[in-house]
């Protein structure tokens, strides 16, 4: 759909740029007068949404940094000067800490309705990696960012989250302690460690940004696609971009902001942990160790395996089958809407993941169904970590099915995407 | 029909994430109280906060410090002593008294001397211990926390400081409990090894090196209201949770501008999006 320019230079000034650095008609044909198939749902304005979400973090991002003290004595205090000395502080830290869950939030829906869509396939396919490339730019982004605070649970994070790595010490011996080193910058999550992770977390989030660049161009080449699935054929199929989608992302952004203001304003702490507000002490492990919700359901397939090496693996498995998914699913139709049996596959798959997110919240050996009861009184039956296991094994089955349902009987794709609107007016 | 399953599965998502949320303290449910400050368009009660600081003053800060507070606080915008007069909150007189009641620690400038003088509004609150270890010798080896956060770094923040302090009692029977150690029926400790009991009735809460603090008229509240052992702990609670996050106050009131803008501009919006869109057949 990079045809050709619409853009005609009104003024002097306009022309005089034009030829020299053809800006404004890049604006023009990107987000102004891009042909836009005209029947994309709700579940489309999410990639303006995450664009808006980017934003603000790092507009906030940049203003914590002005004040934020990256050491591990003075840490916690420098973020308790923020919400209580610097005018607004406590706002911009709100707005910072929920926004990276709002971010999320809107990444996980946009992912979804990528998968349900049949987004990531042909021509699409390079878009989609570049999607997860900021995926996981997103959740090391992220994870970085909590430890700054330098809480019980910044620091204990950090301390299970950087000696998963050692894993590898069992695929090349060495490996994994040399990766543990250069992640911590000594021996144990200390100074060092705190001082690397603050200057990668102002740094990865402009590497987003860069990545965001080219995820829009592997967008403009091919186009949108659309809840059909059909590619466009005409025209008619289209709108331009500005005004239709303009108003239709603000109107989507705006509705978004409300639970994101509900967050900041009425319920800051509701996503994050207690724990946080005590000093990091490498000398107290809380009880219970839990990162943020948007990693549970990961953190459930990783202690879902007793063997770490495993574990570790089936976790970074559980993100590759995103990479790989273009060319697993096999079948001729993008939309599921014309895939019943995929759809329920798909439904499951959402269901079983947000469930492995709340196992990843218990203790493993939390009893779920009780049968009966040990010596010591205490229930025993079916464990979390064992639903854990069912769920994980499903969310991988999904990509297999997803294979072997190549020749799945689908229901008529329509001729075209004006083709379905036209149908239900008659 | 799938519309459905999809609806039900994000009503499915907000109930386990909220049930995770809820599910994450095993504990004993806690005492019933209510405060003026509990949800969205809750506030401070002035006159609490100022008994709640008395009950801190008198009482905790014998061995409790509150770092990230200065006695400026207590007179800004939304603290207990807050004075529409003084915009400056270093000038408002409870501030000053208060803080010139108190003798800190400092260094003489002309002798280099390790001396005392009486604080001002800018000096943060004094830490009754010179240091951790002397902090520990003072209490049995157990470290009294810093409080200045303490009402958010608990699950149930100051309903569960409100709880703590009033579930003193007797131990039951069956537990074995150190000298120096305090039975409170909601703290959270492992108390499984000193219970002699069956394995499966190990009693709620915990055992811990704060013993009971607040006696009927401990603090002589200075407008008259009763000092039972539940006002008390209420009042200090409430103070707790305002030094905890000292603009709570001030973060409600702009949020509630906050949505009714956004509530406007989405309407707004949305008739904007009917009218762009009204000749689009999609
Ligand atoms: C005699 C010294 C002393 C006084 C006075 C005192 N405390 Fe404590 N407090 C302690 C000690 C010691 C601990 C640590 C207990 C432990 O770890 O076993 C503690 C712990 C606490 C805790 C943390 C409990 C937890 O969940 O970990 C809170 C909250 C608390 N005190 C509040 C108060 C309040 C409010 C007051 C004033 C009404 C007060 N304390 C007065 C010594 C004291
Ligand atoms: C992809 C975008 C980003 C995400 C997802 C993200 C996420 C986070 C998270 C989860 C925290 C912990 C918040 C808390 O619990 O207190 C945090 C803290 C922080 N972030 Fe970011 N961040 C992003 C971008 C940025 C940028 C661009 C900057 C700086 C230019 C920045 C600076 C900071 C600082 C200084 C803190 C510590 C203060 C605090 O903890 O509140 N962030 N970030």
């Amino acid at each position: 759909m990079s045809g050709p320019s619409s853009y005609e230079p009104k003024t002097a000034f306009e022309r005089w740029l034009d030829v020299r650095l053809p800006i404004i008609r890049m604006a023009n044909d990107t987000a102004l007068d891009f042909p836009t198939p005209k029947n994309l749902n709700y579940w489309w304005t999410f990639g303006g949404i995450l664009a808006v979400c980017l934003v603000i973090q790092i507009a906030s991002g940049v203003v914590l940094a002005m004040h934020y003290v990256p050491n591990a004595g003075l840490a916690f205090d420098s973020v308790e000067h923020i919400m209580r000395d610097v005018k607004h502080g406590w706002m911009i830290r709100f707005i910072h800490a929920n926004g990276a869950s709002m971010f999320f939030l809107a990444v996980y829906i946009h992912m979804a309705r990528g998968l349900y869509y049949g987004s990531y396939k042909a021509p699409r396919e390079v878009l989609w990696i570049l999607g997860c490339v900021i995926y996981l730019l997103m959740m090391a982004t992220a994870f970085m960012g909590y430890v700054l605070p330098w809480g019980q649970m910044s620091y204990y994070g950090a301390v299970v989250i950087t000696n998963l790595f050692s894993a590898f010490d069992g695929v090349i011996p060495g490996l994994g302690t040399y990766i543990t080193t250069l992640l911590w910058g000594g021996f144990s999550v200390d100074n060092p460690t705190l001082n690397r992770f603050f200057s990668l977390h102002y740094l990865l989030p402009f590497m987003i940004a860069g990545v965001v660049g080219l995820h829009i161009w592997a967008l403009h080449v091919p186009g949108n696609n659309n809840p059909t699935g059909v590619d466009v054929k005409s025209k008619s199929d289209t709108v331009p971009f500005h005004p239709y989608y303009t108003v239709k992302d603000g109107f989507a952004i705006v509705l978004f902001f409300i639970p994101f203001a509900w967050f900041v304003f009425f319920a800051p702490e509701a996503l994050g942990h207690a724990d946080n507000y005590v000093k990091a002490n490498p000398l107290a492990t809380p009880a219970h160790i839990v990162p943020e919700w948007y990693f549970l359901p990961f953190y459930a397939i990783l202690r879902s395996i007793p063997d770490k090496l495993m574990g570790v693996l089936a976790m970074f498995g559980a993100i590759a089958m995103l990479f790989a998914v273009p060319w697993l699913d096999r079948s001729p139709v993008r939309s599921m809407r014309y895939r019943p049996t995929a759809r329920w596959f798909f439904a499951i798959f959402i269901v079983a993941t947000i469930i492995l997110g709340w196992c990843g919240g218990q203790l493993p050996d939390d009893v779920i169904l009780p049968i009966g009861k040990s010596e010591t009184g205490a229930p025993t039956g079916f464990t979390v970590v064992w639903l854990s296991r069912i769920l994980a094994a499903y969310y991988f089955a999904y990509f297999g099915i997803l294979w072997f349902l190549k020749n799945e009987k689908t229901l008529p794709v329509p001729e075209t995407i004006s083709a379905p609107v036209l149908a239900e007016k008659v | 029909m799938l519309r459905k399953a999809l609806s039900a599965a994000a009503v499915l998502a907000c109930l386990t994430f909220g049930g995770a949320a809820s599910a994450a303290e095993h504990g004993h449910t806690l005492r019933p109280v209510t405060f003026s400050f509990d949800g969205p368009f809750g506030k401070f009660d002035r006159g609490s906060l100022q008994r709640g600081y008395k009950v801190y003053a008198e009482v905790c800060s014998s061995c409790h410090g509150m770092n990230l507070l200065s006695y400026r606080n207590l007179a800004q915008k939304g603290g207990p002593f807050f004075d529409e007069k003084y915009k400056n909150p270093n000038d408002n007189p409870y501030a000053k008294a208060i803080a010139a009641a108190i003798e800190v620690p400092d260094i003489d400038p002309d002798t280099g001397d390790a001396i005392t003088r009486p604080a001002t509004p800018a000096d943060r609150f004094k830490d009754p211990y010179p240091n951790e270890p002397a902090a520990r010798a003072g209490n049995g080896g157990a470290l009294p926390p810093d409080l200045s956060v303490i009402a958010k770094a608990r699950e149930g923040g100051a309903h569960y400081i409100y709880s703590l302090l009033t579930g003193y009692h007797e131990a039951p029977a069956g537990l074995t409990v150190a000298p120096g150690q305090y039975y409170d029926e909601y703290y959270k400790s492992d108390l499984s090894s000193a219970w002699k009991g069956p394995k499966d009735k190990v009693p709620p809460g915990g055992v811990l090196a704060m013993s009971f603090q607040l006696t009927p008229d401990r603090v002589a509240f200075d407008d008259g209201t009763p000092s039972s052992t539940d006002q008390e702990a209420k009042d200090v609670a409430a103070f707790l949770a305002w030094a905890a996050e000292p603009h709570a106050e001030e973060r409600k009131e702009t949020g509630l501008a906050v949505m009714i803008y956004l509530l406007i501009f989405a309407g707004i919006t949305y008739l904007s999006y009917r009218r762009i869109w009204k000749n689009v057949a999609h």
